[in-house]
């Protein structure tokens, strides 16, 4: 069963995912990628996390030009109603 | 003129520990690491050298290349690089690359389908990854590639990083081989065309050897223009003199029987040093415990070096370690620089029955001193030949000197 897709449910798993990933520094809604270190491969993984958690279906494309970590928060959880 | 090319830097993972230290100490000990069959690097756990997310991405094989890198990067120069970034090279070798990698993948891809696959997959599996993984991690911009040659790989790297010092392409090489195939896979494969010892044994030029043992690690070493390390003060730990290569063109996994082609690599790397059978004095030899490398080895040798062959004495560091694939040429490498700095020829561990097909001196029992001859200057320094042989039929062979 997927869990449900609430911003504090997804923030969590997101906050996790990149820690998983070995994101560097502080992981925040307003971290960018770029202060954590994280590129677009890291991105697809996070993707895939994302996908097994909420049952949410995220393309690379979707993910590539988002900045922070909040607008991928915000991007599953609109995706996921 | 030609550049003479000194090793100014090694490092070694293997399954006697991390580093170059155990490598040789406790192979001239008599020491053997292999454990149930397998000499796996059983006190190499990546996280305590790499953070995690270098960690995360790379495959086993990798990890071992760049720790081994750092140990011999750090030997040749403490921090600043003493040339420009785009005079350095990096040229690992490898025979399988990240299998254990492509195996995970493989089952992801399996039990949850295309979607789950990871996006690290190549990266991880591909064989260049250890020579891309050095190269990103300590800024070289000169040329860098992975060579696959089985199990001469880490032999035809050095040689490759050596020729282009030789032709001034490059200052320094960053040159070796790692593997990390212990996969379930690799260890069927192996088992399937009877290489691998069913016994477990390592014990190359026995007449009871059966195999050779899988074994797991990296050797690493920097290589450099000798006049211009001088230049800079720096300690050479050894010379590459000569190297040469060749190929069997005769089966694809068994050698040559007469070793004729083996020999023929032996015999021009000798000429690419300028020496002749008499100046050896030790032969690290690719002796992998297998009934027919050894005993083609031993004729090689035979052929190669003549009466000489039968005073100079030859040991196997498979015999410590197993065989490390694509690693064995560079951490065998290291280990011949290592014995002849020690004046010492370490032994072939557990050799007790001769062979009568065989017939040379195989050093049984414990490491035995190598004599200094002199010449006007005073002591000359110990050379060695190390062998390195692979499946395909690819011979490879270094002349060391330290």
């Amino acid at each position: 069963m997927p869990t449900q897709a609430t911003a504090d449910s997804v923030e969590q798993v997101i906050f996790d995912g990149l820690a998983e990933l070995g994101a560097e520094g502080e992981v925040s809604r307003v971290a960018t990628f770029e202060d954590l270190d994280v590129d677009s491969l890291d991105l697809v993984e996070l993707a895939q996390i994302v996908e097994d958690e909420f049952d949410v279906e995220l393309q690379g494309e979707d993910v590539k030009d988002l900045q922070t970590v909040g607008d991928v928060i915000d991007l599953v959880v609109a995706r996921a109603q | 003129m030609t550049p003479r090319v000194a090793i100014t830097g090694m490092g070694a993972v293997t399954p006697l520990g991390v580093g170059t230290a155990p490598l040789i100490e406790r192979w001239s000990s008599g020491e053997c690491a292999i454990e149930n069959g397998f000499g796996r690097c059983r006190d190499f756990e990546p996280t305590e050298f790499l953070a995690r997310k270098e960690a995360r991405r790379t495959d086993r094989f990798t990890q071992l290349a760049m720790v081994a890198a750092d140990e011999a990067l750090t030997q040749a120069w403490e921090d600043a690089l003493p040339y420009e970034p785009d005079r350095i090279g990096c040229v690992i070798g490898t025979g399988i690359g990240g299998l254990g990698s492509l195996e995970r993948q493989h089952d992801v891809l399996r039990d949850r389908g295309a979607k789950a696959v990871s996006p690290l997959a190549v990266p991880l599996l591909m064989g260049n990854a250890a020579a891309a993984a050095v190269a990103m991690r300590h800024g070289i911009h000169g040329s860098s590639f992975g060579v696959m040659s089985a199990c001469a790989a880490g032999a035809h790297a050095i040689g490759a990083a050596l020729r282009m010092i030789e032709a001034g392409e490059a200052d320094v090489v960053v040159a070796g081989g790692a593997e990390s195939a212990l996969a379930d896979v690799a260890i069927a494969a192996f088992a399937a065309m009877g290489a691998t010892s069913p016994t477990g044994i390592s014990r190359p030029f026995d007449a009871r050897r059966d195999g050779f043992v899988m074994g797991e690690g990296a050797g690493v070493l920097v290589l450099e223009d000798a006049e211009k390390a001088h230049a800079r003060g720096a300690e050479p730990l050894g010379e590459i003199l000569g190297y040469a290569a060749s190929s069997d063109a005769h089966h694809l996994t068994a050698p040559e029987p007469s070793g004729r082609h083996a020999a023929r690599a032996i015999g021009l790397a000798l000429r690419n040093a300028g020496l002749a059978p008499e100046d050896i004095d030790y032969v690290n030899a690719h002796g992998t415990s297998t009934p027919l490398n050894d005993r083609s080895e031993t004729e090689a040798l035979k052929a190669a070096l003549g009466e000489d062959a039968h005073r100079t004495p030859i040991s196997s560091t498979k015999s410590a370690i197993g065989h490390l694939l694509g690693a064995a040429g560079a951490v065998e490498a290291i280990a011949t620089v290592e014995a002849l700095q020690r004046g010492l020829a370490p032994p072939t561990v557990g050799w007790e029955e001769r062979d009568p097909d065989l017939g040379l001196d195989y050093v049984p029992g414990q490491a035995r001193p190598l004599k200094r001859r002199r010449n006007g200057d005073g002591a000359k320094p110990l050379v060695g030949l190390s062998n390195s042989f692979g499946f395909g039929g690819h011979n490879a062979v270094l002349c060391l000197a330290a």
